[in-house]
């Protein structure tokens, strides 16, 4: 990815993050969070991820906010009179990002990170993906589907009247 | 030429700021459960970040691993808010303050 590129993409990715956060609208928070979503996806796409990148838009973007937005429709949200904490507590809270963000790009600027190496062929592609899925990580890859399950029949039963 | 590995680092730094931020300021639990899964979000571009620049496969194992996990947070969350408004008719964070000591 081209450098000049990244700090467009990063910046259009941090602005509707911000809007994420700060508009009092809900509807148009999950519309700018599928925004988000979506830039993500294209930076995957940058680091060789292909098949996170997909899965990204498609779990991400189509199903998860889709639900979100059900859930806002459905309890009928407006924008609303009072959707942020108190003056203090806001200005206390976007200091302390503010604070943290910085901390964490000075250390960056600091670290020796190390250059990239040119990947293994066949890197980020749904095989490599599935070979370390379906062998390493077996055991886990059973789990999330009882931890889907869980989640399947504890939804129901909380959403049930 | 691509961008260095510090700038999806940082990139992801800020993502995260922005995610807790959500969480401290706002007072809409569904807008808060978003900024949950910013969070969750930046910490998958780290990951395939990272990925990319060790060469092993794993970090993007983690995302899918990390995905799940939102996705059944997504769902369990949403089906409790939908609950808690049939209740009390609110998804302000400051009224639903029954379990708070």
């Amino acid at each position: 990815m081209n450098p000049l590129l990244f700090l467009l993409l990063a910046a259009l990715t941090v602005a509707s993050a911000l809007t994420v956060v700060v508009h009092r609208n809900p509807v148009r928070s999950a519309c700018a969070l599928v925004l988000t979503l979506c830039l993500l996806a294209v930076f995957f796409l940058g680091l060789d991820a292909q098949l996170v990148a997909f899965l990204q838009v498609i779990v991400y973007a189509g199903a998860i906010v889709v639900l979100f937005l059900f859930v806002i429709m459905l309890l009928n949200l407006q924008v609303e009179a009072r959707a942020m904490a108190g003056a203090l507590l806001v200005g206390t809270a976007t200091a302390g990002g503010v604070a943290l963000a910085v901390l964490v790009v000075t250390a960056l600027r600091r670290a020796a990170v190390p250059a990239a190496a040119n990947p293994p062929a066949g890197f980020g592609e749904t095989a490599a993906l599935a070979r370390q899925l379906f062998t390493v990580y077996l055991l886990p890859f059973e789990l999330t589907s009882i931890l889907l399950l869980v989640a399947i029949v504890g939804a129901v039963a909380l959403a049930k009247k | 030429m691509t961008p260095p590995l510090a700038w999806y680092l940082g990139l992801s730094a800020v993502l995260f700021a922005i995610g807790v931020l959500g969480v401290l300021i706002r007072r809409n639990v569904i807008v808060i459960f978003m900024a949950i899964e910013l969070m969750l979000n930046a910490v998958n571009l780290s990951f395939v970040a990272l990925a990319r620049s060790s060469g092993s496969m794993d970090g993007q194992v983690i995302v899918f691993f990390v995905m799940t996990v939102a996705a059944a947070e997504a769902a369990v969350g949403l089906a409790i808010i939908l609950s808690m408004f049939r209740n009390r008719e609110t998804t302000n964070a400051d009224e639903l303050a029954t379990l708070r000591w």
